[in-house]
């Protein structure tokens, strides 16, 4: 039945080498490893709801800055609510809720319990500076330098994107795309605020 | 005295003049300037699209970032750091030559020595030919295999 | 009603996969062969009972049931009814369920052989090709449902099979239709061409592990698979050949490879696959290879697996994936669990795979050793296209730095080795098999070399200083003057041995010589395809310009006026911009070009370029549409490629050549049935 014919020299019967074994299997479990991570990170792009957000250092367009500062770390902002936007001047619904942005900021400036932190994500300055100038934007604003903070929030982060945390770094709420009007705003800023 | 008042408004007029073509834009960098550095930068928004050729909104005020930068004299290294400052390693076509980065630089030649390696392995493993029963080489041989390996073909289908 | 008659035949031919692959396993251990006879009959139900499933779907599509979520996202009622068929591979879903489609055609085709000389390999390849296809069918039962419907339900529109609780039958009134690209006829049969490749593949592949399970690790695996390997090289090429024709002719890049992950995941079976074809033939031959020939078939299977799963699971950005999905874990299930058994089975039968006889001294410039060269050539750009996908993976997982490897990365390293593929293919057909010296290489070269020289000779009288365009112009027509010298030897020799003449002998020659003087063929439209690469990476030239009406654009000797713009309203209802240019060269008026620029009613714009095609060079031209565009202003991209039609010439030639080769032999005796064949009794030989 077998076409095998036993060979007249036993001379080339070689298991494999134990060296390329050990080669073999040890580059095949890496391989997988980082498949299964790579998997994995897909499957999860955002950040999650009711995770603690790690720190990050945003630089502030001149203008636009924190106070005197000219840049501010979200540690730096523990004890407040951080309303942080994704943004650019090159994306055609953030204009519809830029508005509803500024003057929601206004209504909680006063207070002194609410930050927003506006973050341009791959823009260029010039065009930049003009939509903040175009629509009366006061609050802190800054580029997303290397997509650095983007990434930890959705890494495959789209514009417009908002994302909210509460006084003790934890992520309480995240919004996809424009708000549409004001008080959706502060109907998920209030409860923050009230300790909720 | 209003002689000398006039030459000094000629000569302020003149100095003026001079300096204001001074601060003109050098003749705005053509469409192939702008390409030829964009081409080598990919787009940070869109996915592996190279800038030169990438149809969105973002990619034409990029390029239009870079005919600015042109215009100012910045060389095309100063102007794909800014891109990497601003926008991250991945703007550009091939990874920065920098820590981790250099495990796929080694990568080409180590395979390629892996490959030599496995030959050379190979090889041993083969008899080699004794000098004393090499056939004669020359023409004949060729033509002899071709009807040899026309033979043996026919062969191998009766079988 | 119909949809659920399509999932539910779905559903049944996974399970008849299911009890294929059982029976095959249980029939093989239990030596009985009822058992196996019963797995052979389970896989050749397969293919009816996913035919059915696909005619639901294309019914579905064509009618316009815009109720089921697929038919919604990739058809709409001003599409053509063509485009509606095949838009059945126009979407992940359904692409997954054509993808099936051809694995039970392919998996019942092979079921229908006759199998008497071989019962002991029928139990594995049922059960290799039975859980491909079982795979595949999961993916379109659990996560990509073609058939899911749309409900709507309190959290907003869902696409399920089945209604849940509250939730209401949803009814949109028309599709979002078919994405603007891929309406093009080379993306129409471009996924066909390649799935057919890959599912092609699996054939070859079930045999090795029946080879390798059984312990019958002789040629004969290779013999019965020879022409299913040589017809899934051609469809991949053919596949990877129309996705060039469509990014050069559709894109407006002007150019026909971007070294994007999903392109280099299609090309890497083709890598290991091609080297695959040759040493077969060694192996055929003198016994020699055989370990290397399993590692070349199961890295083949294991990447058009890899490449499916790059290509669909969203773990890789590009513009050419799909969509991400959920698909992503079962592939790392499949894939891993596919790895650890092929390398365990391998590992295990390393032993027994030596060579069959006594190896003949062969000598280090024999056809074997060039064969194995060649081999390693093919492995090393095997590993740099491997390794630059998955890097910007690792970089990510380890050091959470997202970075880009592009095309300069590759371009600058595979060259080289595909430099060195040329010079193979111009001296290995020199060589003979176990003897060979640089003598009797040099003895049979220098005849074909001389005429190859006179190009690179006038290329430097005529000023190329290119050293990289002057090694490729030399190796390219070696190889062709080598491969053409063959032919007339061989046809040569044979008229005077029959005395023939010459146009008789070459006939007869090929003819009884098929696999040879067609892979010969093939080996000259490689050659043609490396003749354009060349052209067209080395030589390539590029304006770009803003125009008034009247101006002009030159490049390379060529004066191209732009005469007018229009535009207008086409009748599926995309605005059509197009412009009028008028080409001259040295004075002389070649004709006139349009290139346009579509944008579609749902917002997609497409540059569809206008290109002027000769032999020597192409030229092709854009309308920037991403620029403003007004008649005073219009901006517009100029492309000279030298030798760029070579590609497609290429390709029409391999094609034949692939035809000459694999073209069945007539047997010159009609070989009767043997005995009745049961399992085990298998007769001699």
């Amino acid at each position: 039945m077998s076409q095998n014919t036993q060979p007249a020299s036993a001379s080339r019967r070689r298991p494999v080498p134990l060296w390329a074994q050990i080669i073999v299997w040890v580059g095949l479990l890496a391989l997988l490893a980082l498949i299964g991570v790579s998997v994995a990170r897909s499957q999860h792009k955002i950040i999650g709801v009711g995770s603690s957000v790690p720190d990050f250092n945003l630089t502030l367009f001149d203008r636009y800055g924190y106070g005197d500062r000219t840049a501010v770390k979200l540690s730096d902002l523990h004890g407040k609510v951080v309303l942080v936007n994704f943004w650019a001047s090159w994306c055609v619904p953030c204009e519809s809720e830029a508005a509803f942005l500024e003057s929601a900021w206004r209504s909680y400036q006063r207070s002194g319990k609410v930050v927003f932190l506006g973050v341009d994500y791959v823009d260029t300055p010039a065009e930049a500076l003009s939509y903040l100038a175009k629509f009366g934007i006061s609050y802190p604003n800054g580029p997303d330098l290397q997509t650095r903070i983007s990434q930890i929030f959705n890494r495959s982060l789209g514009v417009p994107e908002t994302y909210v945390i509460d006084q003790k770094g934890v992520l309480r709420s995240v919004q996809i795309g424009p708000f549409q009007s004001a008080d959706q705003i502060q109907a998920v800023l209030d409860p923050l605020l009230a300790g909720k | 005295m209003k002689r000398s008042f006039l030459v000094l408004i000629l000569l302020l007029v003149l100095g003026a003049a001079w300096a204001g073509s001074a601060s003109a834009q050098q003749p705005t960098p053509s469409d192939d300037q702008v390409n030829a550095i964009a081409r080598q930068l990919f787009c940070p928004v869109c996915q592996n699209t190279p800038l030169d050729v990438c149809p969105t909104e973002a990619c034409h005020q990029w390029r239009e970032l870079i005919r600015q930068m042109l215009a100012e004299g910045k060389s095309e290294a100063y102007i794909k750091q800014y891109f990497v400052d601003n926008y991250g390693a991945r703007v550009l076509s091939e990874p920065p030559q920098v820590g981790f980065n250099w495990l796929i630089y080694i990568v080409p030649p180590v395979a390629f020595l892996a490959g030599v390696f496995l030959l050379y392995r190979a090889y041993r493993t083969w008899p080699r030919m004794q000098k004393e029963s090499a056939p004669e080489s020359g023409s004949a041989p060729a033509a002899k295999d071709e009807y040899v390996d026309r033979l043996e073909e026919e062969l191998r289908k009766r079988r | 009603m119909l949809a659920d008659f399509g999932f539910g035949v779905l559903v049944l031919t996974f399970l008849v996969a299911l009890f294929g692959i059982a029976a095959g396993i249980y029939g093989y251990s239990k030596k009985e062969g009822r058992w196996v006879e019963s797995a052979r009959r389970a896989m050749l139900l397969t293919f009816p009972l996913v035919t059915l499933g696909v005619l639901s779907l294309v019914f579905l599509l064509v009618s316009g049931h815009y109720e089921i979520k697929y038919v919604y996202e990739v058809t709409s009622s001003t599409m053509p009814l063509y485009l509606k068929v095949t838009a059945l591979w126009g979407g992940q879903a359904g692409s997954l369920l054509f993808w099936s489609w051809l694995m039970s055609a392919f998996a019942s085709a092979v079921m229908l052989r006759q199998w008497d000389r071989d019962r002991e390999f029928l139990p594995w390849v049922a059960v290799v090709t039975g859980a491909t296809l079982a795979f595949f069918l999961s993916l379109s039962l659990f996560f990509e449902n073609p058939f899911a419907r749309w409900w709507q339900t309190a959290s907003g529109e869902v696409g399920a099979m089945f209604q849940s609780a509250g939730a209401t039958p949803l009814v949109p009134p028309d599709g979002a239709g078919l994405n603007p690209l891929l309406r093009h006829p080379g993306m129409i049969i471009h996924p066909p061409m390649l799935y057919l490749g890959f599912v092609s593949f699996v054939i070859p592949f079930s045999f090795a592990i029946a080879a390798l399970v059984t312990g019958r690790t002789d040629d004969r695996w290779i013999r019965i698979t020879r022409r299913w390997a040589l017809w899934a090289w051609l469809f991949l090429s053919c596949g990877l050949v129309l996705g060039m024709w469509w990014a050069y002719d559709v894109l407006g890049w002007g150019g026909y490879w971007g070294w994007d992950p999903v392109e280099i995941a299609a090309l890497m079976p083709w890598l290991v696959g091609l080297p695959f074809l040759h040493t077969v033939m060694i192996q055929e031959k003198r016994g020699m290879f055989k370990r290397l020939n399993m590692v070349l078939i199961i890295l083949t299977y294991v990447m058009v697996i890899f490449g499916t799963f790059l290509t669909r699971s969203g773990v890789l950005s590009s513009v050419h994936a799909f969509a991400e999905s959920a698909i992503g874990p079962m592939f790392f299930i499949f894939i891993g669990f596919t790895l650890i058994a092929s390398i365990s089975l391998l590992i295990h039968r390393w032993e027994g795979l030596k060579s069959e006889v006594p190896l003949e001294s062969t000598s280090l410039l024999s056809r074997e050793a060039l064969f194995l060269l060649a081999a390693v050539l093919f492995g090393v750009i095997f590993i740099v296209c491997f390794s630059g996908v998955v890097f910007p993976l690792a970089s990510e997982a380890v050091v959470n730095q997202q970075i880009t490897v592009g095309p300069p990365w590759y371009k600058h390293i595979v060259g080289p080795f595909f430099a060195g593929l040329l010079l193979l293919m111009g001296v290995t057909p020199l060589s003979s098999w176990t003897y060979g010296t640089l003598k009797m290489i040099g003895r049979s070269a220098w005849k074909p070399a001389v005429p190859a020289l006179v190009v690179p000779v006038v290329l430097l009288v005529t000023g190329m200083r290119d050293v990289v365009a002057l090694v490729g112009f030399t190796l390219a027509p070696f190889a062709v003057c080598v491969t053409l010298y063959e032919f007339g030897r061989g046809a040569a020799a044979r008229a005077r041995s029959q005395g023939e003449n010459l146009v008789v002998a070459l006939w007869r020659l090929v003819g009884r010589n098929r696999r040879r003087y067609g892979g010969y063929i093939i080996h000259i439209a490689m050659v043609m395809m490396a003749l354009a690469i060349l052209g067209i990476e080395l030589f390539q030239t590029t304006t770009q310009r803003s125009l008034a009406t009247g101006e002009s654009i030159q490049l390379n000797g060529y004066t191209i006026r732009y005469d007018s713009l229009a535009q207008f309203t086409y009748t599926d209802g995309r605005m059509v911009t197009r412009a009028v240019m008028s080409v001259f060269k040295d004075g002389k008026f070649l004709g006139e070009l349009y290139p346009r620029y579509d944008l579609f009613p749902d917002g997609q714009p497409m540059t569809i370029p206008a290109i002027r095609s000769t032999l020597a060079d192409d030229l092709y031209i854009v309308l920037v549409n991403w620029e403003n565009i007004s008649v005073l202003q219009t901006p517009f991209k100029v492309f000279h490629n030298p030798l760029v039609s070579w590609l497609w010439l290429g390709s029409l030639v391999f094609i034949f050549g692939t035809l000459v080769a694999a073209w069945p032999d007539k047997d010159p005796v009609a070989v009767p049935a043997t005995m009745k064949a049961g399992y085990g009794t298998s007769p001699a030989n």
